[in-house]
């Protein structure tokens, strides 16, 4: 279940963020934000994906730049909040 | 007294964090008007060197031209230093009038209001026109006070990647539920100079009944081959709904921004866009000089023509050198150097030569997509391009770099 999540948010944010030719390999433990795949502003849209996904509401004090920097952190994130 | 040791400290801390990640921004004092040669203090007392400026927003070379500082001494003597108030309250002369009436006719729009700067008009213009049901969906690239504007405003928000219109278009089928959609787009985009397009644009926004909105700062008078913007490079005037743009770049490169477009929207911005409620006006002379700058760009397209010229010219003259290039046809011209200790020490190797060109990097630019922009201008002569190529040929020979592509310089500095 775990890993089905993480494969979920690692295709759409390789779908949602990496041009077609770009050849950037991108794994659980890739920093997405602090390495500029991702930027504050567009981070929104996998905001908006999780909500949506998982029925779930993500306050901006938790929908942070750090909690969004890997899949794995953005799935420790979306975790707490499914209860 | 309240700004105690522990504050200072504290302040000075960030300070030497920001040194320490090399985004410090050192003091460059200008001893001279704004033009093509220039004369510069840096590092600060250092004495003064004469260099040939190559990164200013002095596209069209009206910052110091004779016929708009004449036009500014006119709006000086005529209509006084400031106004003193708000344009509600008491800060509207007829000479805002007009100017408002001259930007609708030269952008091709229906209505225009005035606004101190256009960071002020893009961060009043989304909060005045939208609300929680309507959504904006923007470029991933958009100018930071366009990020800004958006965030301040309660519509909900969403990006697409940097001109992609398979993404856009999928973009406006997941937000075709809301009441409004706005998608937003620079026309040209200030660290690449591409050019945003917006007749496919304007035809998905067609499509899919949502607005567009253009910041053509980059772009207001000389792109389009009567200087009129990026919608009319695209033959696409009529279909825009809004532009904001400067006064504060090729226009004559002092302040002042404006809101242009349809007439409702823009009427909502008079009654409800904060910085223009709540900020001064724009002073007399330079409204003033603005006109002016309306009246010499629409008899003649003589300064966007040599802009043009330049800019290809000094486009083929690095290209020819073996410098890496992003392909464009705007006067920004990114020499690309993706490491940013190259960009950096480059640029401070061109000053050396008379040049003054500034490196960027991260976070103004993508991580690894470090480089020097050049801006063209139409003040430029012939002779300044021929010099600042041959200074960017020996530097970039110094730095063995000539010929190499992205990979080659990559594996030669990383990224």
């Amino acid at each position: 279940m775990a890993d089905e999540m993480k494969d979920m948010v690692l295709e759409y944010v390789i779908d949602e963020y990496v041009d077609e030719d770009d050849d950037e390999e991108i794994g659980y433990d890739t920093p997405l934000i602090s390495s500029g795949i991702v930027d504050s502003f567009s981070m929104v849209s996998l905001k908006v994906f999780l909500e949506k996904k998982y029925k779930i509401s993500l306050p901006d004090n938790e929908a942070t730049p750090e909690a969004f920097d890997t899949v794995n952190s953005i799935c420790e994130l979306v975790k707490k909040f499914q209860g | 007294m309240a700004y105690t040791d522990k504050a200072r400290k504290q302040y000075q801390e960030q300070i030497e964090e920001i040194k320490s990640k090399g985004l410090y921004k050192e003091k460059r004092f200008i001893c001279s008007p704004q033009d093509a040669a220039i004369t510069v203090e840096y590092p600060e007392g250092a004495p003064k060197a004469e260099v040939l400026n190559f990164c200013a927003n002095n596209y069209l070379g009206l910052s110091s031209h004779p016929e708009v500082v004449k036009a500014a001494h006119e709006g000086l003597d005529k209509r006084g230093y400031g106004m003193s108030s708000v344009r509600f309250i008491c800060g509207t002369q007829d000479i805002h009038r007009e100017l408002q009436d001259r930007m609708s006719k030269f952008l091709g729009m229906e209505d225009t209001l005035l606004f101190p700067s256009c960071m002020d008009a893009n961060s009043g213009v989304f909060e005045a026109i939208l609300e929680e049901q309507d959504v904006i969906i923007a470029d991933r690239l958009i100018h930071a006070s366009l990020v800004d504007g958006i965030r301040l405003c309660s519509a909900q928000y969403d990006t697409f990647k940097h001109m992609d219109m398979k993404h856009l278009k999928k973009k406006l089928e997941l937000h075709s539920d809301k009441r409004h959609v706005l998608v937003v787009t620079d026309g040209v985009f200030s660290m690449d100079g591409d050019l945003a397009p917006l007749d496919e644009m304007c035809d998905l926004c067609d499509q899919y009944g949502a607005m567009i909105l253009v910041d053509d700062s980059h772009a207001s008078g000389f792109i389009g081959k009567t200087g009129r913007g990026t919608h009319e490079h695209f033959n696409c005037i009529d279909k825009v709904d809004l532009i904001t743009t400067t006064f504060g770049k090729g226009l004559g490169g002092a302040s002042g921004g404006c809101v242009s477009g349809r007439r409702e929207l823009i009427e909502l911005c008079r009654q409800k866009a904060r910085p223009y409620l709540f900020s001064n006006s724009m002073a007399p002379p330079i409204v003033n000089a603005s006109i002016k700058v309306i009246d010499l760009i629409s008899k003649s397209t003589e300064l966007r023509d040599k802009l043009e010229w330049n800019a290809a010219y000094f486009r083929k003259g690095v290209e020819d050198a073996g410098l890496c290039v992003r392909p464009g046809n705007t006067p920004i011209v990114p020499v690309m150097l993706y490491n940013a200790k190259l960009a950096n020490d480059m640029s401070r190797d061109m000053y050396a030569e008379g040049i003054y060109v500034i490196g960027f990097f991260f976070p103004v630019v993508p991580a690894g997509a470090a480089r020097i922009r050049v801006q063209l201008s139409a003040a430029h002569t012939k002779e300044h391009i021929d010099k600042a190529v041959a200074a960017f040929t020996k530097v970039g020979e110094k730095y063995g770099i000539l010929g190499l592509d992205k990979k080659g310089i990559i594996d030669k500095y990383g990224m």
